[in-house]
């Protein structure tokens, strides 16, 4: 995709999925382990999330990261708004801060242990 | 072409004077670090804001010359 169409791509992507992750590699097979962290993380408090293998387009790899001045892959969306890379979802994760702010924003929580 | 850990540590002081900054090389390869910073400048940011602040003093190094950074950040307490 052009400079140009991979950013409102994008935004299209961020604007009409609640949780969007872009990875490196697949929700089903992370090819990085920050991206397979984020994906435990997201699968552990049983979110539905779209995963976008940046891996897949160099422009959505490089277009991601202009999208948000951030340069690392991989990036997390709630609800459109950019939430963190691997450091800041684990550390986020960790304190409780993540559920917090997923159910803030109506995201549902299902907790694989109860 | 890998960074040293002293690189990274002038490149944080040059945009942070006041920050304390520890750095651990987590491979030996100068591809994946660790590093912890705390400044003044830091106090009432989000982390996301606060970790910009840091890729913009590594002035484009950051996922390219060095693949990994994990950071923490916060104001001095």
């Amino acid at each position: 995709m052009s400079p140009e169409t991979v950013q409102s791509w994008i935004d299209q992507q961020v604007k009409t999925n609640n949780v969007v992750l872009f990875m490196k590699g697949t929700k089903e097979m992370p090819q990085c382990g920050f991206s397979g962290r984020v994906t435990q993380i997201l699968n552990y408090l049983g979110i539905d999330f779209k995963d976008i293998n940046v891996l897949e387009d160099m422009s959505v790899r490089e277009g991601i990261k202009a999208y948000t001045n951030w340069p690392t892959i991989p990036q997390l969306y709630v609800k459109g708004e950019f939430v963190g890379g691997a450091d800041i979802i684990s550390e986020m994760f960790q304190s409780g801060e993540l559920e917090q702010h997923l159910a803030e924003k109506g995201v549902e929580v299902s907790k694989a242990v109860a | 072409m890998p960074m040293s850990a002293k690189e990274i540590e002038d490149l944080i002081r040059a945009r942070l004077p006041d920050a304390e900054i520890t750095i651990k090389d987590l491979a030996g390869d100068g591809d994946h670090y660790a590093a912890q910073v705390i400044s003044e400048s830091f106090r009432g940011k989000s982390r996301v804001q606060q970790h910009q602040i840091i890729y913009d003093a590594l002035r484009g190094n950051m996922g390219g010359a060095l693949h990994a950074l994990a950071l923490q950040t916060g104001a001095p307490d």
